[in-house]
């Protein structure tokens, strides 16, 4: 098994590990030195017979450290985040020619409508399949999440992309695959009993079998969109 | 305590059963018949086909024709199966019927519902069979009905009842979305499914003239009036045309 | 000692006797209301954990079945498998039990009930009846969430934040009774807090005892004040929320339901309007009392006591302006993202302050590391992981990845149990010889201690990882995804620790039960404490004070010089250079 994060699929995805890998080690040092502290303390300080602890009531010195360098800290990673955040989620973010794809969540599996020959998202040759989200890799997606009943959450780990599909909204989300394969697509908002099982299957295609087969519609599109052993797909980054 | 509880709950069920029968028996055996045939006319719709690959399990067992949905299921005769014909109406009104003891059991199976179309008695035990071994839910949707929504993660049965008469209560797993049935549910016996050759047979009536009724889900329903007397077996054919 | 024996009456000295069920029953004696919050909610917590033990078996055995699973009903588990419906439920039901009738009583009904008029000096609450009240309404939600496992359909499936339109629409979720009953034990519940909680400010305001100033009162009390502030207002917005949502169900309204022109995000802000400052009614208490005694243990002066006291200030009101935080993937406008993201970083600050204080005060102190003292300087340790970790999901990018994951849980337990817990199980201890008049046994206590704290780590910190691997909550089978097999092993490693940490409390529990008729007697005051509440008899009379003390100093003089040869200086004891308060803030007998 991994200890780590699963291998990243995404443009953006590689900028979220930085941040968590920063965050960590930020962290990381703040939990040595608290742990440190408690631990040494705990042992140094420990009750002897005839010691007297030193009567103190604080130092405002210290006060200040303490209190300055976790502002600062926060303050730096709050522009940092803030910065990707907007990239990757704000509302204009989406890329400009990003490929749509409507996805209508229900208990207890995915709908995903592709926009068909014209590319174009709405209108009569759109298609809808279930549980197989395909699109192609290096160009920009933009899913247009949307759900029946409940809230469910669009989750692709290696894509670092979650977004809650919400009853009611229109959510646009975006992203770019950056290699070929197959990857799974979970909901990761509790949305009821068979939640569990609201999987779905994620193909990367190269960009010219994807043009390709968008040529095609319903059946057709799925069947043009045939995995060939020299692309590698695992049908599944974990097995 | 528990199982102890429904052996005795269960036994005296059916000593109440007994008794209520011996009571006031109506003519159930050896009455009258009713067969037919639904004939189907127009353009055979193209069933979709099911695309079962996120379900391996499922989808291993169609081996000579991939699996399609079961709206509509017109048979190599020309006649139209699961239509639900039962009778809608002319029984007495006192008349009650035996709760057979034997459950109706539908199994879900390749990831379809067997059968796509049954009935059962108010009261009568329902056993929902998953033999796929894999998550079904079933979502039972009646209106006089408590619906109830369960699930089988795995291989099992579970067992319903039902409190009201009711056609048709739908079926549906979520899990499966095209995975559909319809239950009848009816306070008397008199009530039967058309099969692979398009026939149905109700038996037993006794001597009575009675509003047949012939549903099916996607071409809505159909009445004939049927008068019987003795043991005599009528007909009555249903024809529902391509919409 | 002897202004002790001055202030401490006889027992009952101006109290007729009273019938056993005037007494234990329907008393209006805030020290046996807390006694009475205190086994209920300890029953509670063990609901809680039995439903965590069944949760955690079809995580780590997932569709295996589950040994004892006889005993439940078809309808929860088939031949011995725990369905995914019942899973849902155990899911939901946990996080209830635990939030709301475990940890929140444990801290605020107990310890806010026995503690506040006890530390300033009072001689019971403001508004007594009140306070009785408030623990049988609590007492009746507590029993109407429990009810709802044995109607039809069972309890809730949709999560112990109980997400719309899930939670609304009985036709998605399966549940049509134990829903309704969710939304009214929640209002019932909330009547309970918003009386306890006004009584807790009415009397912290007006019942101090003479010389009791603002800044001589102790950081538990603190931290019980304003924990008292954030119940009575977070609780009204969740109480309103449940009746929104119980009139969804009932009576065809669509407050919560988009497909009828509903809004769905309607909930999750009032959810988490309430939901933050809850979160920080599940903390501020326990930091409270870890001050207490870490001090104690430390034997030294609360470090930064004026910064503690404005840090608990600082996080009661940050905590309104951050509910959005759980948000961020919800479908919120992403600018509303970046705000609460900044508001949620700067929460960080307080949170710090307060664990640079506590290491400040162990340091250069003189440490007994009595049962409490661990379990403090555990809350200490563990939260700090439990802070770490919530910068992960404060920063936005980071938090598209693990919300709604298992990284999630592990840091909810790191706050909720790492802290929360933590500090009751070194409270319990602590203020037990005040409750029962008996100690609870010290080396049951440190063996109870180190196999909690082991069991507990190897619980919770998995999680992590599980998460960081991308593992969603909530799911009844994690194997269904591929990505997920091979994290197996690490769940079931998961599930067997928490099999071991449950078991580690049967020591917790036969310790606290048996130290009730067999415990050592405790003196009056057994860890030589400043507090006023260590002038009275163990166990405290009612009425506590037959004349209500003076206070001279702050709560944490230890090792004072002017304290001669012992390190404590309690804070009623008048030393010669001392003078008498210039005016007394609470009459001379509350009753």
């Amino acid at each position: 098994m991994s200890w780590w994060l699963p291998p990243a699929a995404s443009t953006f995805a590689g900028d979220i590990d930085f941040l968590f890998t920063l965050i960590l080690v930020i962290t990381g040092i703040a939990l040595v030195v608290v742990e440190a502290g408690v631990i040494v303390f705990a042992i140094r300080y420990r009750a002897r017979p005839g010691r007297r602890a030193f009567y103190t009531h604080g130092s405002a010195k210290a006060e200040v450290v303490w209190s300055a360098v976790p502002a600062v800290t926060v303050v730096i990673l709050g522009i940092m985040s803030n910065g990707l955040w907007t990239k990757i989620k704000g509302r204009d973010s989406v890329p400009a020619g990003a490929y749509p794809i409507g996805v209508r969540a229900k208990q207890f599996e995915w709908r995903f409508t592709y926009p068909g020959p014209d590319g174009q998202f709405g209108t009569a040759d759109d298609f809808t399949v279930r549980n197989q989200l395909h699109v192609p890799v290096g160009r920009p997606v933009v899913v247009h999440l949307t759900a029946e009943d409940v809230i469910h959450s669009f989750f692709v780990p290696e894509f670092r992309l979650k977004q809650d599909a919400v009853p009611g909204m229109d959510i646009q989300a975006w992203f770019q695959a950056t290699k070929v394969d197959s990857l799974e697509l979970g909901c990761a908002e509790l949305c009821g009993m068979g939640h569990y099982k609201m999987r779905a299957r994620v193909w990367v295609w190269p960009a010219e079998q994807y043009a390709a087969c968008a040529q095609k519609t319903s059946q057709e599109f799925i069947d043009c969109l045939r995995p060939s052993p020299a692309l590698g797909m695992t049908g599944g980054t974990g097995s | 305590m528990r199982k102890l509880g429904s052996v005795a709950a269960v036994g005296l069920g059916v000593v109440m059963l007994g008794l209520g029968a011996a009571a006031r028996r109506p003519a159930t055996q050896g009455g009258a018949t009713v067969t037919g045939k639904v004939k189907f006319t127009g353009t055979k719709p193209v069933m979709p086909k099911i695309d079962m690959s996120e379900e391996p399990k499922c989808k291993a067992k169609y081996t000579t024709a991939p699996p399609t949905e079961e709206t509509v299921v017109v048979n190599q005769n020309g006649t139209l199966a699961n239509v639900f014909v039962y009778v809608k109406s002319g029984l007495p009104a006192s008349a009650k019927y035996p709760t057979p003891a034997p459950p109706v059991e539908i199994d879900q199976d390749g990831c379809h519902y067997r059968p796509h179309v049954l009935g059962v008695m108010v009261g009568q035990t329902l056993a929902i069979k998953n033999s796929d071994g894999i998550l079904h839910n079933i979502k039972a949707k009646g209106l006089k009905n408590r619906p109830f929504n369960i699930s089988q993660p795995t291989t099992m049965t579970s067992n319903r009842t039902f409190t009201a008469p009711e056609v048709m209560v739908p079926l549906e797993c979520n899990v499966h979305g095209w995975m559909q049935a319809w239950l009848g549910v009816l306070p008397h016996p008199f009530y039967g499914v058309s099969g692979g050759d398009g026939s149905f047979s109700i038996k037993g009536l006794p001597p009575g003239t009675y509003t047949i009724e012939a549903w099916h889900e996607k071409y809505g329903t159909q009445t004939a009036t049927v008068t019987v007397a003795g043991t005599e077996t009528k007909t009555a054919d249903f024809t529902f045309a391509a919409k | 000692m002897t202004s002790v024996a001055a202030t401490a009456p006889a027992h009952g000295a101006h109290h007729a006797p009273q019938s056993f069920w005037r007494k234990y029953i329907f008393s209006t004696d805030h020290k046996i209301i807390g006694i009475q919050f205190l086994f209920v909610s300890l029953f509670f917590l063990l609901v809680g954990g039995v439903l965590a033990m069944q949760m955690r078996w079809a995580l780590g055995f997932p569709g295996k079945p589950m040994p004892g699973a006889g005993l439940l009903p078809e309808t929860m588990a088939t031949n011995g498998v725990i369905l995914p419906e019942y899973y849902v439920q155990l899911v939901s039901m946990h996080g209830t039990f635990m939030v709301f009738f475990a940890i929140m009583p444990l801290l605020v009904g107990v310890y806010a009930n026995f503690l506040i008029p006890l530390k300033i000096g009072a001689h019971d609450m403001a508004f007594p009846r009140i306070n009785m009240a408030s623990f049988w309404t609590a007492l009746l939600a507590g029993l109407l969430m429990f009810t709802s496992f044995f109607v039809p359909e069972g309890a809730i499936r949709s999560g112990w934040t109980n997400y719309a339109p899930l939670s609304a629409r009985p036709d998605l979720s399966g549940v049509t009774i134990g829903q309704q009953l969710w939304c009214i034990s929640i209002v019932v519940l909330g009547l309970s807090s918003v009386m306890g909680s006004l009584n807790y400010i009415t009397t912290i305001i007006n019942h101090r005892a003479p010389g009791m100033t603002w800044f001589r009162m102790p950081l538990s009390v603190w931290a019980l004040f304003i924990t008292a502030i954030l119940g009575v207002l977070a609780l009204p917005v969740l109480q309103g929320a449940a009746i929104l949502l119980l009139f969804d169900q009932t009576i065809g309204t669509h407050f919560f339901d988009p497909v009828a022109g509903g809004q769905a995000l309607l909930w999750q802000h009032l959810f988490w309007f309430f939901g933050h400052p809850e979160v920080y009614i599940l903390i501020l208490p326990a930091m409270g009392m870890v001050s207490d005694m870490i001090a104690n243990g430390s034997r030294k002066p609360i470090f930064g006591y004026h910064s503690m006291v404005f840090a608990i200030i600082a996080i009661g009101f940050l905590g309104w302006i951050v509910w959005g935080h759980h948000m961020f993937m919800s479908g919120m406008n992403p600018t509303l993202g970046s705000s609460f993201m900044i508001s949620t970083l700067v929460i960080a600050v307080p949170s710090a302050v307060k664990v640079f204080n506590w290491l400040g005060t162990m340091w250069r102190g003189n440490l007994r590391f009595h049962v409490p003292m661990l379990n403090a300087v555990a809350f200490v340790a563990m939260f700090t992981i439990g802070g770490l970790s919530g910068v992960f999901m404060a920063a936005t990018p980071v938090d598209m990845y693990i919300h709604d994951t298992q990284f999630i849980v592990a840091h909810i337990h790191y706050v909720l149990f790492g802290g929360s817990l933590f500090a009751l199980f070194g409270a319990i201890p602590y203020w037990y010889p005040k409750m029962f008049g008996r100690m609870m046994d010290e080396r049951v206590g440190k063996i109870h201690f180190w196999l909690t704290f082991v069991f507990y780590n190897l619980t919770f910190f998995p999680m992590h990882i599980l998460g960081m691997g991308g593992q969603m909550r909530r799911l009844y089978d994690p194997t269904q995804y591929d990505f997920l097999k091979p994290q197996q092993p690490l769940n079931q490693f998961i599930t067997i620790s928490a099999f071991l940490l449950f078991a580690s409390q049967l020591l917790f529990a036969v310790n606290f039960l048996w130290s009730l008729k067999r415990g050592k007697k405790a003196p009056l005051n057994p860890w030589e404490d400043n507090g006023l509440e260590w002038s009275l008899p163990s166990p405290a009379p009612h009425g506590n004070w037959d004349r209500a003390p003076t206070v001279y100093r702050g709560p944490y003089e230890f090792s004072a010089p002017e304290a001669g040869n012992r390190d404590y200086l309690p804070q009623h004891e008048k030393l010669p250079t001392d003078r008498e308060p210039a005016s007394a803030t609470a009459p001379a007998a509350g009753h």
